[in-house]
């Protein structure tokens, strides 16, 4: 058997794609998902060294193996992309992601979310007589967890940032 | 004291900017087409005495022309076109650059960057449109990068995997003055395409090919691309090794068809033995091709019994559509030349099995798979090939191609012994390719014997092209092989879709004769076969742009073929042969 469709588990992958911060990069590589048909679960940017030009995307995507492997592969051959790292395999990785949860309730719900944020270890930004809105980092299933929590209590919406990741111990990525 | 040197620290327009960097890179002709956006350019080339411009009739001819002189060159093409319509025209070409990874720079004029969003006159977003079908592109909004750009873009479109760029200058930026940098300062930040391999990949490699009862080379357009040497080199193995070689479409020339080790090449359309021995190989290796759809046929059954040896520079290409077992990540030519030293200094020899393999191999050359069945009464496509061949053979000759049955039978039968005389459009398939393509080799070989093997219906696609060769007394020739249909499209009706040959009829078909005259050139018409060679004589010798109409069969299918979604030993070798059972899962394939 040839096919590089051996193992069809999809798996889900945190990728780390240091670039030049120029015109479009994010746009390439926006568009080498879309049009190669990839997953996008997730996606994270910002400049990280304004003196040196450079940014960093995190990517949460999915697929077979080696549909993981083409997309990293794919990244690579952008040409301002300078290193691309999957946090899941290659170097263990410490990942988050931050959320702004906007919750409205009046009496012992307002208590409940209180209480359930401090459990969460959430901060209220805002706070209105009949709202909130808590802020909370973590790792992504503490944030959906607290989420669910928080949808009987009045949840109104939520804004959340995407994953960003680095890599455990002194090593740059 | 070189010009780049006189030229680096003075001040001048980003339009003589853009003169200068193309003549610091070496740069001969370009092609294009005036527009407004691209003015000051123009006008800065107007005041130019070196620059050739051949100027075309349609933007999508530029960009083929410059294929055409990239692919016949080794040197990146070039082309200035304008804002909006010069540049969604050019997209055509800019993919069909990129899947066939051809080195283009694409020069395209911008509105004014104080205008741009603001939907201005022929104003299209013109790196958002080319971002998916470019190597790499840029807007350059201030005139101090332009220098900078310009020369990044050659250095990307030309190293690791060739591929088209675009430059995309607004006109502001053409008048305005800063200070020139010449090639020799500019060195892209961060882009370094890996062209070398370890010694221990490469060992492992030439292990695995001494080790091989039934090897095969499957070579492809990485090693034209790789340069000359790289064809060189590829012989020298194949001497050395005594392996039989095949090759894709784009790779024809790498390896000299005339030789006995030749297989002719694989896929769809590939001869018995090419894709036999693919199937039954042991050994697979892959040299500067990549596995595409109409090379693998069905996947899950392509060369199953083989491990596989993948050399490529682009890392994006491994386990992409076959598995293998061993990569080389590296430019090809520098590869083969580790493997040859490798192979000597391992003092390796071919197993000692290989004959039998080369007795197999013989039996399925037998079924002589190209055979077809001859006419006095009618030209057969094929026979047209053929003398086409034997009349041109001993001449520098060039061939392009357009798009169907006719760019197979070219392949099948026109046979190369020479890298870089063969221009296809192979991974986008555009029908209009070859004739504007011939322009370009023509530029760039004025004395030599240029050919598009073209069909009526892929020819006025980009007909118009012939006004550029008689302006410039290009003499390509158009052998056209008029068989009043578009035959690719009427042989899978014919075979898929129960001969119901929806809208490929070439009706109110022009005379090319006369079409021919109106330009200003040539025109021929050979009806039967008796009178085909000494009308292929006349094109030959007539040093003027020639369009010849052929007239061919009508019915003639192109054979071998491999159906969609069957496997390379599931070939139909002639009409007439088992109906082909084309799953409804192979119906989809396209």
């Amino acid at each position: 058997m040839n096919m590089v469709a051996r193992d069809t588990r999809i798996e889900s992958h945190t990728i780390v794609v240091a670039v030049d911060n120029e015109p479009g990069v994010l746009a390439r590589v926006v568009g080498l998902f879309a049009g190669r048909g990839y997953n996008v679960e997730s996606l994270t940017v910002a400049e990280t060294d304004k003196a040196a030009h450079t940014s960093r995307i995190t990517v949460v995507t999915s697929g077979t193996p080696a549909v993981i492997d083409q997309i990293k592969a794919q990244l690579g051959r952008l040409i301002p992309v300078h290193r691309v790292v999957d946090i899941t395999t290659e170097k263990p990785g410490i990942e988050r992601e931050m959320a702004l949860v906007k919750v409205a309730c009046t009496g012992e719900k307002r208590v409940e979310a209180m209480r359930v944020s401090d459990i969460f270890r959430a901060r209220a930004l805002d706070t209105t007589h009949s709202s909130f809105v808590f802020e909370i980092t973590g790792a992504q299933g503490k944030i959906d967890a607290y989420i669910e929590l928080m949808r009987p209590l009045g949840l109104v919406e939520v804004s959340r940032t995407g994953i960003a990741a680095i890599s455990r111990g002194p090593d740059p990525m | 004291m070189n010009k780049q040197n006189m030229a680096d620290g003075m001040e001048m327009t980003g339009s003589e900017m853009v003169v200068r960097a193309l003549k610091d890179q070496g740069v001969k002709h370009i092609f294009g087409y005036p527009g407004g956006a691209v003015l000051p350019i123009y006008d800065a080339l107007f005041q130019d005495n070196e620059l050739v411009h051949v100027l075309v009739r349609h933007e999508q001819g530029a960009v083929h022309a410059a294929e055409g002189y990239a692919r016949s060159t080794g040197k990146p093409g070039v082309v200035l076109v304008t804002s909006g319509p010069g540049a969604t025209n050019a997209v055509t070409g800019l993919t069909d650059a990129l899947m066939d990874s051809i080195p283009l720079v694409v020069i395209t004029g911008q509105v004014a960057t104080h205008l741009i969003g603001n939907d201005a006159f022929q104003e299209c977003d013109t790196v958002g449109i080319t971002r998916p079908c470019t190597k790499h592109n840029w807007l350059v909004r201030d005139v101090n990068d332009l220098a900078r750009v310009l020369h990044e873009a050659f250095e990307v479109a030309t190293s690791g995997r060739p591929g088209p760029v675009v430059v995309d200058i607004p006109k502001d930026v053409q008048f305005k003055k800063a200070t020139y940098i010449g090639p020799e300062k500019v060195h892209h930040r961060t882009y370094r395409p890996r062209v070398d391999a370890e010694d221990e990949t490469i060992r492992q490699a030439v292990r695995m090919m001494a080790a091989a009862k039934r090897p095969v080379f499957y070579t492809g357009g990485g090693i034209i691309n790789s340069g000359p040497g790289a064809s060189m080199l590829l012989r020298e193995l194949a001497k050395l090794t005594g392996f039989p070689v095949t090759s894709t479409l784009m790779g024809l020339g790498a390896f000299p068809a005339s030789d006995p080790q030749w297989l002719g090449p694989i896929g769809m359309h590939g001869t018995y033995e090419a894709n036999l021995a693919a199937n039954r190989c042991d050994l697979l290796v892959a040299l500067g091709s990549r596995f595409d759809d109409r090379v693998t046929g069905r996947v899950d059954a392509f060369s199953p019994g083989s491990k596989k040896i993948h050399l490529d520079i682009d890392p994006s290409q491994i386990n992409k559509n076959i598995r293998v077992d061993l990569p080389i990540i590296a430019d090809a030519g520098r590869a083969l030349r580790a493997m040859l030293r490798i192979w000597k200094e391992e003092k390796l020899v071919p197993d000692p099995a290989l004959p039998q393999w080369w007795a197999q191999i013989e039996q399925w050359r037998g079924k002589n798979s190209l055979s077809f069945k001859n006419s006095t009464k009618v030209i057969k496509p094929q026979h047209a090939i053929d003398r086409l061949y034997a009349l041109t053979r001993g001449r520098e000759t060039y061939i392009t191609t357009e798009v169907g049955q006719h760019q197979m039978w070219a392949m099948q039968r026109f046979k190369f012994d020479e890298p870089n005389r063969w221009m296809t459009s192979g991974g986008l398939g555009t029908m209009g390719y070859g004739l504007p393509a011939a322009v370009g080799v023509q530029m760039a070989h004025p004395d030599a014997l240029v050919i598009d093997i073209a069909g009526e219906a892929s020819v006025q696609m980009t007909m118009q092209e012939m006004s550029t060769a008689v302006q410039y007394d290009l003499p390509i020739k158009i052998f056209i092989l008029n068989n009043e249909y578009m035959g690719m499209v009427r042989q899978w009706q014919q075979l898929l879709h129960g001969a119901r040959y929806s809208h490929s009829y070439s009706e109110a078909l022009p005379d090319f004769v006369k079409l021919a005259e109106a330009y200003g050139a040539v025109g021929l018409r050979a009806e039967t076969p008796d009178e085909l060679d000494a009308k292929i004589k006349e094109m030959i010798e007539v040093k003027r742009p020639v369009l010849f109409d052929v007239r061919v069969d009508p019915h003639e299918n192109c054979y071998p073929m491999i159906p969609s979604g069957a496997a390379h030993d599931e070939m139909i070798l002639s009409d007439g042969d088992d109906e082909p059972e084309v799953s409804e899962e192979g119906k989809m394939l396209v």
